[in-house]
């Protein structure tokens, strides 16, 4: 990104407050009940979780969640610290949109017959990058995979021919600057603390990932 | 249905024991285990769904001394207060449903003021579970915000790793309380079981960071540069058991020294860089001065709003180097020039070698000049009152003179707890035993039992008002039955006394609800085969003061104070530690 496209970027995203949507990345064990103690880190400071998604990761038996939320640079930091505490987490990173490659999945029921009366089954296809999952005789099911104004533009031109169900997933992200967790899981394993881990910003202030 | 079968189960697992698998029930195996981490003392309280593992303790009474408190509440504010006075970790076993949810308080005043517990609730059955069956509650979503780290046993081959690692956690790191809910079908299942493995890994748990010397070094380059240097010291240099190395700092480094009411008493409060109190009620000269340092060094303390105040007026010109071994509270509320990642009992030493030798006089001279307008304005008229009500502070201050700061003291929550902090006086660490984050009141008494049992040989007195007092008297029980000799002070003002405080002076004296009625405190004890008496003249204080502490067992004192006297100095709320007022 240019400079100038990075001004207008931050323009576009920070609001007023200083507040933008950041991703944050939790690296887990698998657990029971931790899902709950990383939500309610949130819900106790009384912030929305925008977007939550909860899967496997690159390596076995390791969980990761992405979380979404608007808010300023200097909350995120302290909940990630709050999250990354836990017992049960492994690493936690947070992101602003730049610093990541995110999807989210929606799916579309429409009336069959109004989509061949009314739209063309191609035109939609090829406009929105959707691709028809099922097909029937009463209804066709679409799937749209993009950020949020691709999923939220076929809405709006879906609304005129009966809509009958909407859907959209969590959203996913992967880290642009992460080498994935092979490595650092390692240094978990070991039992004295390796320099990686206790990284942090009062050194590393540059980096362009924040972690803790 | 189970008892039969359980019968069987049980018998059978105590007749059979080998070298190095021990077949017997998930009860037994949970007892073993305690014992494995060097417990002696549990506080608890026995209810259906944990009659399998109190059936076992029947057996165990030789190697497990079991106290049967009066209430839940009272269990787990005694194992705080063993926790606290020992430095070892506290154990509580209460049963399902409301045996659970009574220890929701005092798992939340341990997680707040970092108090090792290992709390073990019975649960129903497994296959029960989400049924709404009798006294079953979801003791872990419950319990989650108030503890380190919680897990719930459904099979008895989970019980020893589990429990090793609820040591390992409630121990290491910035310690915090742990719940362990097993349910009724795994303490009842007989296994064959390995040797119990302590825990010293969890490889997604780092208790704490290998110290970097660059930060060290960056924060040993600010002190050095710093005229008017000021420790903040809290809790943290008792938990890591790092009071000598911090001693050693504050010699070299000359620097005057202040702590919040968590860190009290880890230097003895007649040290000569040890300048008070910070914070709310806290001393003159370090509220006003935390506002003219030039580098605050704050170890081990987190912050707090009743330490900082008003926040944005809080310590705006001073850079502040925070040495911490949780990295969430480094910048968590106020920023940090250095932040120092890392056990306090490993970074004091490193900081220690790199900080200059200096004696700051005039520095300290500011904190002694702020003193004596102190001590003319509020302490000795708090101390050597001439009128005719007693005040609190002469109470302590003849405590001070009988026991010469070797007692260990335990408050409860409101005015006597701020003038106990005070004027206190402590030679040892481990010694002030209060509930700081949380505030609880009720915390006392019971807090006082388990302190007596965790530091056997100190005098302990639990100084109470009349208003906490009444939130868990039931204690007095827990005393008689067991013996404990805790030395109960009530302090008894006819108020609630901090609220009416506020109420006075920021609610235009509207006194709502403050205004408390108290049962015969005396007779109450006596019920209780306590022995007990009451002063309410300046006279007989200091007589019944020593019959108090020289009495072989447990004595209730009520002391009948001033009405409406307040705590002072005071930061009120919303203002900075700066606009700290004497009256």
């Amino acid at each position: 990104m240019s400079t100038e496209d990075k001004i207008k970027y931050t323009e576009d995203t920070v609001d007023l407050e200083g507040k933008q949507e950041y991703t944050i990345t939790v690296y887990a064990e698998n657990r029971i009940g931790l899902l709950n103690r990383i939500a309610i880190i949130f819900s106790k400071r009384k912030i929305n979780i925008e977007s939550l998604n909860s899967s496997a990761s690159e390596i076995e038996g390791i969980h990761r969640f992405n979380i979404v939320i608007h808010e300023g640079y200097e909350v995120v930091r302290k909940l990630a610290r709050q999250i990354e505490k836990q017992i049960e987490v492994l690493k936690v990173y947070f992101n602003t949109n730049e610093e990541i490659i995110w999807q989210e999945l929606a799916l579309y029921k429409v009336s069959t017959d109004e989509i061949a009366e009314k739209v063309t089954v191609e035109r939609l296809l090829r406009q929105y990058g959707a691709s028809a999952v099922v097909i029937r005789k009463d209804y066709t099911v679409f799937a749209v995979t993009g950020h949020r104004e691709e999923t939220d533009a076929l809405v709006k031109a879906l609304e005129p021919y009966e809509l009958i169900e909407f859907v959209r997933s969590a959203r996913v992200a992967i880290i642009k600057d992460s080498a994935g967790f092979h490595e650092k899981l390692k240094e978990f394993e070991a039992f004295e603390p390796g320099e990686e881990l206790v990284e942090n910003e009062f050194l590393e202030k540059g980096q362009k990932i924040f972690t803790m | 249905m189970e008892t039969a079968q359980d019968t069987i189960q049980q018998n059978e697992a105590k007749a059979e024991t080998s070298k190095t698998l021990f077949k017997g029930t998930g009860s037994q195996v949970l007892l073993n285990g305690l014992i494995e981490e060097g417990v002696t003392t549990i506080f608890g309280y026995p209810g259906g769904a944990i009659m399998p593992i109190y059936d076992a303790l029947y057996d165990y009474a030789d190697k497990l001394e079991h106290i049967l408190v009066r209430h839940e509440q009272g269990g787990i504010h005694a194992a705080q207060g063993f926790a606290r006075a020992s430095g070892e970790v506290g154990v509580v076993f209460a049963t399902s449903g409301p045996g659970a949810t009574n220890l929701v308080t005092g798992l939340a005043d341990a997680q707040i003021d970092s108090t090792p517990l290992v709390c073990i609730t019975g649960q129903v059955f497994a296959h029960l579970l989400g049924t709404d069956a009798f006294q079953e509650t979801d003791v872990i979503n419950i319990t989650t915000p108030v503890t380190k780290w919680n897990y719930q046993v459904t099979d008895a081959k989970e019980i020893q790793e589990v429990l090793a690692k609820a040591f390992y956690i409630a121990k290491s790191g910035r310690p915090g309380p742990v719940l362990i809910d097993i349910t009724k079908n795994a303490q009842l299942q007989l296994e064959e079981f390995p040797e119990y493995v302590k825990c010293n890994h969890i490889r997604s748990y780092r208790p704490k960071p290998k110290v970097r010397v660059e930060y060290i070094e960056q924060a040993a380059e600010l002190i050095n540069s710093a005229k008017k240097p000021f420790i903040l010291f809290g809790q943290g240099v008792i938990l890591g058991k790092a009071e000598e190395e911090f001693k050693a700092f504050i010699n070299k480094s000359g620097i005057p020294a202040a702590w919040t009411i968590m860190g009290e008493g880890a230097i003895p409060t007649s040290h000569p860089l040890n300048v008070g109190m910070l914070g709310m009620h806290g001393n003159y000269g370090p509220n006003v001065l935390t506002n003219e340092a030039d580098v605050i060094i704050a170890i081990g303390m987190r912050f707090d709003d009743r330490v900082t105040g008003r926040l944005d007026k809080y310590a705006k010109q001073a850079k502040v180097v925070h040495l911490d071994i949780d990295p969430a509270e480094i910048d968590k509320n106020v920023k940090a020039e250095v932040g120092v990642w890392g056990d306090c009992k490993e970074t004091l030493p490193l900081l220690t070698n790199l900080v200059n030798e200096n004696k700051h006089e005039d520095w300290l001279a500011k904190f002694r000049q702020y003193n004596q307008e102190e001590i003319d304005q509020v302490i000795t008229p708090e101390l050597y009152p001439t009128g005719d009500e007693m005040t609190m502070g002469e109470v302590l201050r003849n405590i001070n003179e009988i026991c010469g700061g070797d007692a260990v003291i335990v408050t409860d929550v409101g005015q006597h707890q701020m003038v106990a902090c005070r004027y206190a006086k402590f030679n040892n660490t481990r010694s002030n035993i209060t509930s700081g984050g949380l505030g609880t009141m009720g915390f006392g008494l019971p807090a006082a039992i388990g302190a007596k049992y965790g530091a056997p040989d100190k005098t302990v007195i639990a100084i109470i008002g009349d208003g906490g007092f009444q939130m868990t008297p039931q204690e007095l029980g827990t005393i008689m039955q067991f013996g404990a000799a805790v030395k109960i002070l009530i302090l008894n003002n006819r108020f609630l006394g901090m609220v009416r405080q506020w109420q006075q002076l920021f609610h235009d004296k509207r006194y709502s609800f403050v205004n408390i009625t108290s049962p015969d405190f005396v007779a109450l004890a006596k019920s209780y085969y306590i022995e007990a008496s009451k002063v309410d003249e300046r006279a007989n204080l200091r007589t019944a003061l020593e019959t108090m502490i020289n009495h072989e067992g447990s004595y209730l004192l009520e002391v009948m104070v001033g009405r409406e006297n307040n705590v002072f100095p005071m930061v009120p709320q919303g203002m900075s530690v700066s606009e700290i007022r004497l009256k």
